[in-house]
């Protein structure tokens, strides 16, 4: 019966040859340090939907962020492990995204054909941090308030325009509610439809070239 | 060659990721229903008796709307809740008090003096002057709080779970 059904569909949506190209591929004798990519999609994937929870209690303005942070963490059952996951979840991602790039980049998996593969990785990995410092504003504490002042102040050292990139950034001069919500905006609109779009042209590619093996003394 | 009882490489595979994969799903999943059912599961806990004044301010025969607020913490936000309620004194100590709540879908009634019945906004539902429904949608009379009076103050009974 079900053997059936899956024919059906299987004949219709052609589940077998999307499982043969995108799982089924022929792989390089390849080690540990091959998963890292893998490991990124899965932790971007897991601070969505962490995020999208936390988003249903969160409130990006200055008067109501703090306090629904902390009604998350006391109020609602296993809120603590929703944001728990999201939080440390955020710095796992940076560190391993970036070894990601650090595999690729000793195992010379950058060089033809696939600088493109690299290229988009450059955008997943600035991106991250992106995600990184907008969220790291959205729970309006006094470590966030200062960081973002200062992290926002970067970009004001720049000559000529610098003022104008750190107002950008703000919303106007100063850190205000306008900061908080443009961060909130580009944390889980912006910056998510970005990545997701760039992971879509970074897998494609992938499956497409195959993956590279380990460089030999020839190589 | 025929198949050995052993799992091959493959099926261990197999059954190592679909472990794996739903003890994940499940950490998070379940969690995630108790994290977003539970403010809805919390009932809010009121049993207060709530003091309207002296009995004698109210004039028979006159139904006379009394609002009073209450303030209640949900989720991070103080709101303040508002209620109105009829005080409809028939004798010197026989009184009706009843809720401005519809019973069909909670708007608020009005007393129209001309018409004498209780008139909702909302969908033309009519109550009477002891809260029975004349015409319209509303399924029950309007609801009646329980009362007491001391000392020639009137108090309401406000419970609610
Ligand atoms: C959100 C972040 C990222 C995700 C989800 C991701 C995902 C993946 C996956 C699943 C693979 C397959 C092979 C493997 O796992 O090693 C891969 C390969 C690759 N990635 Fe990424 N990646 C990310 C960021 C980056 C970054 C920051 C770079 C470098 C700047 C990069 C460059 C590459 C390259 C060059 C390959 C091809 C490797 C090969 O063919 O051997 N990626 N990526
Ligand atoms: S809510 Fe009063 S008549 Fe419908």
């Amino acid at each position: 019966m079900l053997k059936k059904l899956f024919n059906w569909l299987d004949e219709r949506l052609g589940l077998t040859s999307i499982y043969n190209v995108v799982l089924d591929r022929k792989v390089p004798k390849v080690n540990w340090f091959f998963t890292l990519g893998s490991a990124s999609l899965f932790l971007f994937l897991m601070q969505g939907v962490t995020g999208i929870l936390l988003t249903v209690y969160y409130v990006p303005t200055p008067d109501h962020a703090y306090d629904s942070i902390q009604y998350i963490m006391n109020g609602v059952t296993f809120g603590w492990l929703i944001r728990g996951i999201h939080h440390w979840g955020a710095t796992l991602m940076v560190l391993v995204v970036f070894l990601h790039m650090l595999r690729t980049f000793y195992f010379g998996a950058y060089k033809y054909p696939r600088e493109i593969t690299w290229l988009t990785g450059v955008i997943l990995l600035l991106s991250t941090l992106g995600m990184g410092f907008t969220g790291y504003l959205l729970p309006w504490n006094q470590r966030s308030y200062w960081a973002t002042t200062v992290g926002t102040e970067i970009p004001g050292t720049v000559p000529f325009f610098g003022q104008f990139l750190t107002n950008v950034l703000r919303g106007g001069s100063d850190l205000s509610a306008l900061t908080l919500s443009r961060f909130f905006s580009v944390h889980i609109w912006f910056l998510p439809a970005v990545i997701l779009g760039t992971i879509g042209i970074h897998l494609y590619l992938i499956i497409r070239i195959g993956i590279s093996h380990i460089p030999d003394k020839d190589d | 060659m025929s198949k050995s009882p052993n799992l091959n490489r493959r099926e261990f595979v197999t059954l190592v990721s679909t472990v794996v994969g739903s003890v994940m799903t499940a950490i998070v999943g379940i969690p995630a229903i108790g994290y977003i059912l539970s403010p809805s599961l919390r009932t809010k806990k009121t049993d207060a008796w709530i003091p309207l004044g002296k009995l004698e301010n109210y004039p028979v025969n006159q139904p006379t709307l009394f609002t009073f607020t209450r303030s209640i913490t949900t989720g991070w936000e103080k709101t303040v809740n508002s209620y109105g309620v009829f005080v409809v004194r028939k004798s010197d100590t026989e009184i009706e008090v009843l809720s401005n709540v519809c019973t069909h879908l909670s708007c608020r009634v009005n007393w129209n003096e001309e018409k004498q019945e209780y008139i909702c906004p909302c969908h033309d539902g009519r109550f009477n002057i002891d809260g029975k429904v004349d015409s319209g949608p509303p399924p029950r009379p309007l609801d009646q709080y329980e009362y007491k009076i001391e000392n020639g103050d009137l108090f309401i009974h406000l419970k609610e779970s």
